[in-house]
């Protein structure tokens, strides 16, 4: 039993969390939820003793009576992997590239004495089968496996010596919807069996409603709410907790679309990759792309899902007229679309991506930011710097932002001015390439009735690409899905969503997880 | 402001000393370096001769002026050779990733460095005759690969990054995305290693003078007046002991600057220390 009570946190001065309590019985699930910087991760990070320098916390965080914050650096060293394991988001970095997992495993039974080299490979032999992976060989190394693989190793590590507490950070966020779905089940399942009680620390409060038995909602380093999961999300008590669940199923008003003329066509494109070098030769040639044909209608807004290497970004890229195709034809506007394409026509055709901190040259001011695709019509108009001003202000910021760095923004508001920097050549198309899926929830809801907002404005036509099927749900007029290259599927969202034909679509919505309100 | 590292403090210091001398020996010395005076050979530190003089009778602090003149002139140009040849190649190595340029550039670069320094330099002299100005050639030239491997392995990630996408979206080419994104970002890592490549020239520039290929005389250098002391050693430390210093104490503070620089100019080391 894991009880924390009154933790309070200040680095260097600066108080991070405030008088944040809670409890976890054995065999029990405590969702941590909230936005970034809310202090969940920290929360977690002072269960573990493994704060950054310059940290002091006060309170207590008992584990079966004996307080965590007064522990000594040589005891919680004993605790750590024993007692409590943790899991966390990204797991290729979690892992040692030149390590093979079976040692990893096996490494933290040999670090508390657990067992002795023999019996350790045996133990982490059975822990690895245990998680799903009895088909691996413990001589595998972390980058021949797959994300959800090593998922399943980093939690093998974390649980190889049953500990009583496991903290998960995030642990499906850097995965497919059909890898967290398996991922989500596993951890249900070790808890169930083990009785350990686990602390999953989200952002998502559908992965907390299937799993969670108990919520603590954070903001702002406080615990503004908690109580069982049910209760808390169909009657939520704290006004935050209802904006976060409003947010989170956030529906933008949109306009119905009105014409039914294509702005940008794809037609049985195909795009292949040298295969790998095999020592002179090369291998087979990768066919990333294997014979897409699209539509985008004026002031339409389309769909893209699939999982990762599934070929989404290939398509974009080509679709961009930034690489060449191997076969099909691109059209926008009636004309080919190619990387040697007219600049008027490029113009037509822009994009904002998904990461609101690699988007920008960090030496730039967003003035020159923003006025960069004017590089298309050769020279920046004489009133450039007007133009700028006005698109800032269509995205909700001001003409003051001009003359400010990248840095000095929050990630909302890069994502503000990547559209700003997007819509500079009044485009037919704009493609959103995972645009919103970086975004906290509430600044995810305020992005999407911008866009919304943007596309009646403006007459845009979007193709939407996520892997997040929800938010594609309510955003998009029809939606393609795509698998291994190949568009397996394609219709009207509502259509798609509620009567998938394609086995792949069915699996995909089945996994996705659901915030499920009914309310009472 | 953050404070700046000691190292950097200590070896702006240094290096600016002999900076300084450097550059006044252009206008002003005390003695003339080419003038003889055998009357007044080997005397002492005087406040005529503050250093002394040498078996000729010339002013050894004069000497030691142009002397550094001479090789923080052979660094400099040296680096300079490497940076706008290395510099170019590298980017466009980058650019050209994976295709046909980039493999000549990086085999070219592993061409040269296979080729052990010195013995080039004696080729080049051999060749074309000793001379400070070979000496910077030979140097140059390989000073060129290793900007080459610098700035490519350094614009490779930025490549990477969306806002090189968005800039090839609004129909920038390859020479200017280089020239507007990657330089810019890639310009800290490249003063360090400048400020490592020009402290690594003036110990090659005084063993080139040493075995006689660099600077000839009567332009003095600190390599010659080394090998020049060579016989004296034991009746006169002092003509050997007074250019060894200088070379020791001009290369620690360019390597303690270089070192400062890099804590204050590399983003990752940055990081680790933050």
């Amino acid at each position: 039993m894991i009880g924390v009570e009154g933790l309070s946190l200040a680095i260097h001065g600066t108080p991070i969390l405030r008088k944040v309590s809670f409890g976890i019985a054995p065999g029990e699930i405590l969702g941590l939820v909230g936005e970034s910087g809310s202090g969940k991760s920290m929360t977690a990070l002072a269960l573990m003793g493994l704060l950054p320098p310059g940290a002091v916390p006060e309170g207590v965080a008992a584990l079966d009576g004996e307080n965590l914050l007064a522990a000594t650096e040589a005891r919680l060293c004993a605790l750590r992997g024993n007692e409590i394991g943790m899991i966390f988001q990204e797991p290729m970095t979690a892992l040692n590239p030149v390590r093979t997992i079976g040692d990893q495993v096996a490494e933290t039974l040999r670090v508390h004495g657990a067992a002795g080299k023999a019996e350790a490979r045996r133990i982490a032999r059975e822990t690895l089968d245990r998680v799903g992976l009895s088909k691996i060989g413990m001589d595998r190394y972390p980058h021949e496996l797959s994300g959800g693989q090593r998922q399943r190793v980093c939690i093998a590590a974390a649980v190889a010596l049953h500990p009583r507490l496991l903290i998960a950070d995030e642990p499906t966020t850097a995965l497919d919807v059909t890898t967290q779905a398996q991922i989500l089940d596993l951890l249900k399942g070790l808890v169930a069996e083990q009785g350990m009680a686990l602390m999953l620390i989200t952002h998502d409060l559908a992965v907390v409603s299937g799993m969670a038995d108990r919520v603590a909602v954070m903001r702002a380093g406080e615990v503004v709410e908690r109580g069982e999961t049910n209760a808390v999300l169909r009657r939520p008590s704290h006004a935050y907790t209802a904006k976060l669940i409003e947010a989170s199923g956030h529906q933008p008003d949109r306009d119905a679309l009105a014409e039914r003329a294509a702005v940008l066509s794809a037609e049985a494109v195909v795009r292949t990759y040298p295969g790998a070098r095999q020592g002179l030769t090369r291998g087979p040639e990768v066919r990333a792309v294997d014979g897409v044909s699209l539509t985008l209608h004026r002031g339409e807004s389309l769909g893209l899902v699939g999982e990762s290497g599934c070929g989404k970004s290939t398509l974009t890229r080509a679709l961009l007229g930034l690489e060449p195709v191997q076969a099909g034809r691109i059209t926008l506007n009636g004309g080919p679309v190619g990387p040697d394409m007219p600049t008027d026509r490029r113009a037509a055709i822009q994009v904002v991506f998904q990461d609101p901190f690699g988007s920008f040259n960090p030496r730039w001011r967003v003035a020159r930011l923003v006025a960069e695709p004017f590089h298309l019509f050769g020279a920046r108009p004489a009133d450039w710097r007007e133009q700028v001003a006005g698109m800032l202000e269509a995205v909700g910021l001001s003409r003051s932002d001009m003359e400010k760095f990248p840095h000095e923004f929050s990630g909302g508001q890069r994502q503000r001015i990547a559209i700003a920097r997007a819509l500079i050549t009044r485009p037919d198309v704009l493609v959103l390439d995972e645009a919103v899926s970086a975004l906290d929830v509430s600044i995810r809801a305020q992005i999407l009735d911008l866009l919304a907002d943007l596309q009646g404005r403006f007459g845009l036509s979007y193709l939407f690409i996520s892997h997040d099927l929800s938010v594609v749900r309510s955003v998009t007029d029809r939606v393609m899905v795509m698998q291994a290259g190949k568009i397996v599927e394609e219709g009207e969202t509502e259509r798609v969503f509620t009567a998938p034909a394609h086995a792949y679509t069915r699996s995909l919505i089945a996994a996705a997880p659901r915030l499920e309100l009914i309310s009472a | 402001m953050r404070r700046l590292p000691l190292s950097l403090i200590v070896g702006a210091v240094l290096s600016s000393i002999f900076l300084i001398a450097a550059g006044l020996s252009l206008l002003w010395t005390p003695h003339d370096v080419t003038a003889l005076d055998i009357s007044a050979r080997f005397q002492p530190p005087s406040p005529e001769y503050l250093l002394g003089t040498d078996q000729f009778g010339r002013d050894i602090l004069s000497m030691l002026m142009v002397g550094a003149r001479t090789s923080i002139a052979v660094a400099l140009v040296a680096v300079a050779i490497g940076m706008a040849l290395g510099v170019p190649l590298g980017l466009a190595a980058a650019a050209r990733r994976g295709q046909l340029l980039d493999e000549i550039v990086g085999r070219g670069n592993d061409i040269v460095f296979a080729f052990p320094f010195l013995v080039t330099a004696i080729l080049i002299s051999a060749v074309f005759g000793p001379s400070a100005t070979n000496a910077i050639i030979a140097f140059g030239i390989f000073n060129v690969p290793v900007f080459a491997r610098v700035t490519r392995s350094a614009a490779l990630p930025i490549w990477t990054l969306d806002y090189i996408l968005a800039a090839r979206t609004a129909g920038k080419g390859q020479v200017r995305i280089s020239l507007e994104h990657i330089l810019p970002n890639i310009l800290n890592v490249l003063i360090v290693q400048a400020s490592i490549q020009f402290s690594l020239g003036i110990p090659v520039e005084a063993a080139l003078s040493f075995v006689g290929l660099g600077a000839q005389p009567p332009l003095p250098s600190w390599g010659r007046m080394l090998a020049d002391a060579q016989t004296m050693i034991y009746t006169n430390p002092r003509l050997a002991l007074l250019p060894g210093l200088a070379i020791v104490t001009m290369v620690l503070g360019l390597n303690l600057m270089g070192d400062g620089l890099r804590d204050v100019l590399d983003p990752r080391l940055r990081r680790l220390r933050a």
